[in-house]
């Protein structure tokens, strides 16, 4: 082949194949029959499907290895991986030669898994299982590597990072779409563009799902983020079912006419998919082959995305939440050391409540393994929260743990204008996508003049630029000094702003609340700094969405720029504030106004852990006035109440003193009722929130005083090995912690050994164990055996919907729990014998 | 928004839920009509019985009493797989780290939002049989009786449920997104006297959420 495949994309338009399953059922495939087999078993067949496509006019012959993973070919199966992808290539090869035309795609199609934590496939055994396919398909000498039918960003970027660690081949993804324009998994057009092109694929598009005519306003949207090449594969129409057989609802002739719509709108590459033949190529080449080929331009977009969308960092002003960060926060700083990830989780949902648009995550601590906690947080962050990450740290192996495994496209914060900085961070933004802070510092500091930030900026943009790095994948931090250390701080700041737009048309971001180190009142001139930022082109800032101030300013300034249609947001804003404002009154009875008041109100919502529905979760609390006391707040479920109730105890009598008489009394006489079957789950767990609520501020109080709760004793909890239902362990764990109890919660799919090493290594009195599935158990049983041999101390209890008494008898566990409250009751039993034995008495 | 049922999943049996909780129940409804995909697919087979006792269901061979008193006299089988995407799971994911009791309950109306979603669909393809002139049984789902889960691959390998609705398995056979049904519906040309369907059809007579205990 004289030219590249890229080259010929650049000269004209080019076609990829249609469909090969259909091709290969006429040809006597049989439905259950792997059809990756037929490599091996009728080459002939595979290489005249090729040769009919190549015949048809198409450029691209695909290689029949959609399926061909180790999932599907395990390595000891009758075949063998390697042979079914080498031959794949092999024959895809000889039908090119005896074309004398074509080039090979390797194909990549979905693992047929879903990964974790949705599924049970980890990300890093799916890259493993594309590496593979890669590995072999290279060797044999494909010419491009083709991701695609992918529903599912997560996977596509484990793909499209096999194919570019393993091959310098061109990788290509598309990725299946409905007819609103979402992945299956949730994600947008925007979003999945900003991934692939921050992996750095050389084209992406569409392909399978749909139809050429249903493809069009997808393609429209794919256009317009695209700066790549972009490629569209339909199925041949949207099918129906007639008589067993599967036909479509257009044929070859309006195909190739709906085709040469889709290249007059821009597409680039085409071919066909599922139902499509060499005859609907023949004809699409037809139509298309002398159309000129005009590429996507360069488009100015700064975009991050999570798995569910994209964020644009341009005129309207970006809020990036810094709450998830140590410094200065003891109770964080506990939450890191004890691996409590729904504390830092609650921080995360607040700053959603509260607008963030991105979240900052800095979990450094000296004391811990940056890295390990960096990559634990992200993934738990990415699993509940659809907003895109900023990837704060200055480890730069917790930086490349997180990018690998985040779902999207990250804020990397952040890279500098010295050397080794730059040549630590920029690799990593090439490979994995990205934008990147820019902290305008150097070897020798930061300069205290605009200009001096100006030069610094623009070295790390021609530094970028010579790994590839567009300048819109750099965001320029003007940086900030303390205002009361400098008085010309704030404005060289901003003369910075104003002149990287101006001057260099990039886009800036800034740490906002430096400005007031060492001020009364910060917020008040945090707030109106921020507004002159802003002002100045700021695009992007990293505040607290928490304090009122702030985001006052943010939404006046976006009613004030042209920013907010008819001050819809400000409006909304205002309104929820006045809601807040008057059950505020109501309920806490208290006046105090001032951005301070706020913040404290907003940190005490943190603990009450409520999703986004905080107003309304308010309204389900009666009437404020009417006396309560802590027990019936507990019994009742009422969290906020709870809180109130035992702030009003606590200068009275002793934290110990509460928990012991009023709480634990509630609790049990809500666990008995639950027994009896007068109070039903939600309120139990409802109840037990209002207790850890009350818990906690308990704790900060004596967290305040030095004194510490004493926990009765470890429990280690697991959903066993291949169970991924956590649901009911959950519960249990709720339970648990409110009789103080430490549990150690290993989560869902647990192996045996886990869960030994674990009881082990803590000297775990108790192990609860949780199966969902009949065909679960036998896990359940093999963790128990592997605990009685080698942990015979350990006591374990089960439970779970399978499960009966007769049946966890039967597999060896001491206990069955029919519920979370027979688990309490079997741990409180199992630890009053235990102090009894060690003469601790209670 | 099914009420009802969301109490039953939670073992309400004939209790009220008092008006927290109802308001909680309320609320996770609102919250995943905006967040579920329902997506469903179906593909009708062939059936048959060959001697040994098993059936053919076209795509898999499978021995099961249960099933077979629910195909008998059928003529060909549609298979049927639903789900609710992945934004449920997420959605549970997220209150079991925050707010234990919305998650339990959200649970409950996510089981309760697919099941009417099946029986929405189910109801359309019935209508259609018998505008054919066929009668539809109904659904069976692999779990169900002696209808063993290890069908589960090659029904949704015969649906290309995984491309199409984004149904996948995990290692022990349980379906990802976690929200979703497949099950097997018989084709006959004459109609059955005695429908009994899904929760009353289960052998487990003793099972708390049964509906006809309700």
């Amino acid at each position: 082949m004289s030219t590249t495949i890229l080259e010929e994309i650049r000269r004209r338009k080019v076609f990829f194949d249609g469909g090969m399953g259909s091709l290969l059922q006429a040809r006597g495939l049989k439905a259950g029959e792997l059809p990756e087999t037929w490599n091996l078993l009728h080459p002939d067949i595979l290489r005249s499907i090729h040769e009919e496509y190549l015949r048809a006019g198409c450029d691209i012959v695909t290689t029949n290895t959609f399926g061909a993973n180790r999932l599907k070919y395990p390595h000891g199966g009758a075949f063998s991986l390697k042979e079914i992808v080498e031959s794949a290539v092999a024959n895809a090869r000889a039908a090119a030669e005896s074309a004398g035309h074509g080039f090979v795609a390797l194909d990549l199609g979905p693992t047929g898994k879903l990964l974790k934590p949705l599924g049970d496939l980890d990300f890093d055994d799916a890259c493993d299982i594309y590496r593979e396919v890669v590995a072999a398909g290279c060797e044999k000498g494909a010419d491009l590597i083709l991701v695609e039918t992918m529903s599912d960003g997560y996977e596509a970027k484990a793909a499209v990072l096999a194919a570019r660690e393993n091959s310098s081949l061109p990788v290509f993804a598309t990725m299946i779409f409905d007819e609103k324009g979402k992945l299956l998994t949730g994600g947008s057009v925007e979003s999945a563009v900003a991934l692939l092109e921050g992996l750095g694929v050389s084209a992406l598009g569409i392909n399978c799902g749909l139809g050429p005519v249903q493809m069009k306003g997808i393609l429209k949207e794919v256009l317009k983020y695209a700066s790549v090449p972009v490629i569209v594969n339909p199925n041949a129409g949207l099918p129906r079912s007639e008589g067993g057989r599967t036909v479509y609802d257009i044929d070859e002739d309006q195909f190739a006419r709906v085709m040469e719509e889709i290249a007059d709108m821009g597409a680039n590459v085409l071919g066909g998919c599922c139902g499509t033949t060499p005859d609907h190529i023949r004809k699409l080449v037809e139509r298309c082959r002398d159309k000129e080929q005009i590429l996507p331009e360069e488009k100015d977009r700064t975009v991050v995305s999570s798995y569910t969308h994209g964020v644009v960092i341009g005129r309207d002003p970006v809020i990036i939440g810094e709450r998830i960060n140590p410094t200065g926060k003891s109770r964080f700083k506990q939450a890191l050391r004890d691996h409590d990830l729904e504390y830092i989780l609650q921080e995360a949902v607040t700053q959603q409540d509260s607008g963030a648009h991105v979240l900052d995550v800095n979990v450094g601590l000296p004391e811990i393994d940056e890295a390990e906690m960096m990559e634990d947080v992200v993934k738990e962050l990415q699993s509940v929260i659809d907003l895109p990450l900023q990837i704060d740290t200055s480890d730069i192996k917790a930086m490349e743990r997180a990018m690998r495994i985040y779902n999207g496209k990250p804020l990397i914060n952040s890279v500098n204008g010295k050397e080794e900085s730059m040549a630590a961070i920029f690799p990593l933004v090439k490979k994995y996508g990205g934008v990147a802070v820019a902290l305008t510092l150097d070897e020798k500091g930061i300069p205290d003049t605009a200009e001096g930030r100006l030069e610094i900026a623009r070295k790390i943009y021609a530094k970028a630029a010579e790994y590839g790095i567009h300048p819109k994948d750099i965001l320029i931090d003007a940086l900030c000094l303390t205002v009361s250390s400098d008085s010309r701080g704030a404005l060289t700041t901003l003369e910075t702003l104003r002149r990287v737009r101006e001057e260099l048309h990039g886009r800036t971001i800034l740490g906002v609340s430096n400005i007031s180190f060492g001020l009364p009142k910060r917020e008040t001139i945090n707030a109106a700094f921020f507004t002159m930022a802003m002002a100045e082109g700021l695009n992007a800032a990293i505040i607290n969405p928490n304090s009122r101030a702030m985001m006052q300013s943010y939404y006046s300034f976006r009613a004030l720029w042209d920013l907010d249609e008819h001050c819809q947001d400000y409006i909304e804003v205002c309104r929820n504030q006045t809601e807040t404002e008057s059950s505020d009154r109501q309920g806490a009875g208290s006046q105090g106004a001032g951005p301070e008041k706020f913040r404290e109100e907003k940190d005490s919502r943190v603990q009450e852990g409520i999703g986004r529905t905080p107003s309304s979760a308010r309204r389900q609390e009666p009437a404020a006035g009417a006396v309560m006391s802590l027990g019936d707040c507990i019994c009742r479920g009422l969290r906020e109440r709870a809180c109130e109730a035992v702030k009003v105890l606590l200068p009275e009598r002793d934290p110990l003193d509460i928990i012991n008489r009023e709480m634990i009394p509630s609790l049990d006489r809500v666990g008995k009722g639950f027994e009896k079957g007068t109070v039903f789950l939600p309120q139990l767990l409802m109840s037990a929130e209002a207790a850890k609520a009350a818990f906690e501020v308990i704790r900060e109080q004596m967290s305040g005083t030095g004194e510490k709760q004493e926990k009765k004793g470890i429990i280690i909890l697991a959903t066993v090995k291949g169970d991924i239902h956590d649901i009911g362990k959950n519960i249990v764990k709720v339970l648990l912690e409110n009789y103080s109890y430490e549990v150690i919660d290993l989560g869902k799919d647990v192996p045996p050994e886990t869960i030994l090493r674990e009881a082990v290594e803590r000297q775990a009195p108790l192990v609860g164990l949780s199966a969902l599935m009949t065909t679960t158990v036998p896990a359940m049983e093999e963790t128990i055996a592997l605990l009685r041999e080698q942990a015979p101390w350990v006591k374990v209890m089960a439970g779970g919907a399978v499960l009966t008494e007769e049946y966890a008898r039967s597999i060896g566990a001491d206990r069955y729990c029919k519920d979370a409250m027979a688990s309490v009751n079997y741990a409180e039993e199992l630890f009053l014998e235990r102090r009894a034995a060690h003469g601790l008495g209670i | 928004m099914n009420l009802k049922d969301t109490f039953r999943y939670l073992g309400y049996g004939s209790s009220q839920a008092d008006e927290q909780t109802l308001k909680l129940a309320e609320e996770c409804w609102e919250e995943l009509e905006r967040t579920a995909v329902k997506r469903s697919c179906f593909r009708e087979y062939p059936l048959s019985f060959p001697e040994d006792g098993r059936m053919d269901l076209g795509c898999f061979q499978v021995a099961s009493r249960a099933l077979f008193k629910n195909l008998e006299h059928c003529r060909a089988v549609v298979l049927f797989a639903a789900t609710l995407g992945t934004g449920p799971d997420i959605l549970i994911r997220k209150y079991s780290r925050l707010q234990m009791s919305r998650a339990v309950v959200m649970q409950a109306a996510a089981a309760a939002m697919l099941e009417d979603y099946c029986d929405r669909i189910n109801e359309e393809i019935r209508e259609n049989y018998e505008k054919q002139g066929y009668y539809l049984r109904p659904r069976f789902s692999p779990g169900y009786g002696d209808f063993p889960l290890d069908c589960q691959p090659a029904l949704l390998a015969g649906l290309d449920a995984g491309k199409r609705i984004g149904i996948t398995l995990t290692d022990s056979l349980l379906m990802a997104p976690s929200k979703s049904v497949t099950a097997v519906m018989g084709v006959a040309s004459v109609r059955s006297d005695c429908i009994i369907e899904g929760c009353e059809s289960c052998g487990r007579a003793d099972c708390r959420y049964r509906r006809d205990r309700v």
